[in-house]
């Protein structure tokens, strides 16, 4: 690891002048991406301000039909939370799929969604469920949110404080899990909501994606055998020794029908 | 820089002034002299250094010792002193062969006592799923998973004498 000074911030805006004082800096959450970055020497950052002690950033509540998340708040503590279990039991589901125990237990949603690995999970719920990404200066819809490759519309310094996502009336993820890190090989979101059903794919390709020609099927006839004419390309699609592109786009279909029969077979919410 | 940190580690309150960049396990390991927690990989994906911190399994070689500072950290040396018996799951380790050359073992001990700590009674299931995170390259795992189940079991019955008996 490069050395670094290390910042606990206590306050929103001493965590930015904490950053804004600084050339390389980078805010660290629950570690579980940046440490093993640093500790592989693939970053360096003159200076680490830490988020995990400012007050008022973890945390569940329903506000309406909104479910509202802290940035702070650990993917176990979502897992485990009654609130989500009861509100959106396909996030506590996906929030129990990410990593392992341990990595669970530090990371939070998030360091995940200001990361936006393309294999990562949170994007594909995000973009799925229309939840909008609220920071320190304003509100991101998921839509806009996730760029190529780690990319996203936050500002150097911005700091993201909480995540809404509005309630579906039937959501289910489905992901094939590389057997070593647990990330998506592909990961599918599908959410039944008031404006129509909503199908977000991460892991296939280099960012988080809404399949229109699935969601166009599933809008006429909300059912598996609705997709099985629905082809998905796999042009753009990643190629590495996990699997092919040809492969990644197969799952699409595969996971998508398995998302849909959990819906329809779970009921409604 | 150099940085003070402050936290209870076994059971004792200690402090260090350290680099920031000083992971945990490098704190336990290397300036506590705590060599029981191992690293087993560069990826955080091994295991072999789960420790509790305030309570919760992590992954020591994941986590900067400053996150911890004010907190309190729980090793493999703290389940049993050198010469009093073993913890029970320590115990139901050893009765099951649950390790061959031990490299894995006090990261699959840490992570199965936060187990048992949240559910007395695991499932193969629930053991598969707790353990995702620790590699094992020698036992194939089945003597481990009989282990945590009969070692979570083990803790509760001790813990409900404690309780009989307070
Ligand atoms: C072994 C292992 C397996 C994993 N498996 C999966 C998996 O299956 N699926 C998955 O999705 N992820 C997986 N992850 C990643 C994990 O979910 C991370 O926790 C997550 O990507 C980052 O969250 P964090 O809180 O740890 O953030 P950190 O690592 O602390 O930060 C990550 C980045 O986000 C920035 N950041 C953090 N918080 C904020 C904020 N509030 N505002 C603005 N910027 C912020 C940081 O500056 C940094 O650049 C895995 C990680 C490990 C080590
Ligand atoms: S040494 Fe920590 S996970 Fe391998
Ligand atoms: S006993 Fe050798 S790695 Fe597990």
């Amino acid at each position: 690891m490069f050395p670094f000074d290390y910042h606990r911030a206590t306050t929103l805006e001493d965590a930015r002048e904490a950053h804004a004082a600084a050339e390389e800096p980078a805010y660290l959450a629950g570690g579980q991406t940046l440490i093993p970055t640093l500790k592989m020497r693939l970053a360096q950052h003159d200076r680490i301000v830490d988020l995990r002690r400012i007050p008022g950033l973890t945390g569940i509540r329903r506000d309406g039909d909104t479910l509202v998340i802290g940035a702070m708040t650990t993917h176990q503590a979502i897992a485990d939370s009654p609130e989500v279990i009861a509100a959106l039991p396909a996030l506590a589901a996906m929030a129990a799929s990410i990593g392992d125990q341990q990595v669970r237990a530090m990371g939070t949603i998030g360091g995940a969604l200001a990361n936006n690995d393309p294999a990562a999970d949170y994007p594909a719920a995000a973009l799925a469920l229309d939840a909008a990404i609220i920071t320190d200066m304003r509100s991101h819809k998921a839509a806009d949110f996730f760029g190529a490759f780690f990319d996203t519309t936050l500002d150097p310094g911005e700091i993201i404080r909480e995540v809404r996502f509005p309630l579906a009336e039937a959501a289910a993820y489905a992901k094939i899990r590389n057997p070593a890190s647990r990330y998506a090989v592909v990961g599918v979101f599908v959410a039944r909501t008031a404006a129509g059903p909503r199908v977000a794919v991460t892991g296939a390709a280099g960012q988080v994606f809404r399949h229109e020609a699935m969601e166009q099927a599933l809008a006429a006839s909300f059912s598996p055998t609705s997709l099985d004419g629905v082809a998905t390309s796999p042009d753009g699609m990643n190629e590495d020794q996990h699997a092919s592109a040809d492969y990644r786009a197969h799952l699409c279909g595969v996971l998508a029908g398995r998302a849909v029969t959990a819906i329809v077979g779970a009921g409604s919410r | 820089m150099t940085v003070n940190v402050s936290m209870t580690v076994n059971g004792q309150s200690i402090s260090r002034d350290i680099d920031p960049r000083t992971l945990l396990v490098t704190f336990v390991r290397d300036h506590l002299g705590l060599t029981g927690t191992h690293v087993g990989c560069d990826t955080s994906q091994c295991g072999a250094c789960v420790v509790h911190l305030d309570g919760q399994a992590v992954k020591s070689c994941a986590v900067l010792a400053v996150q911890a500072d004010g907190g309190t950290v729980d090793t493999i040396e703290s389940l049993s002193a050198a010469d009093s018996p073993l913890h029970p799951m320590q115990e139901a380790f050893r009765e099951h062969h649950a390790l061959q050359c031990g490299f894995c073992t006090p990261g699959m001990v840490m992570a199965a006592v936060d187990l048992a700590n949240r559910n007395p009674d695991p499932s193969v299931e629930d053991v598969h799923a707790a353990l995702e995170g620790n590699i094992c390259r020698c036992t194939g795992y089945d003597p481990i998973v009989t282990a945590v189940q009969a070692g979570a079991r083990a803790m509760n019955i001790q813990d409900g004498h404690a309780q009989d008996n307070g």
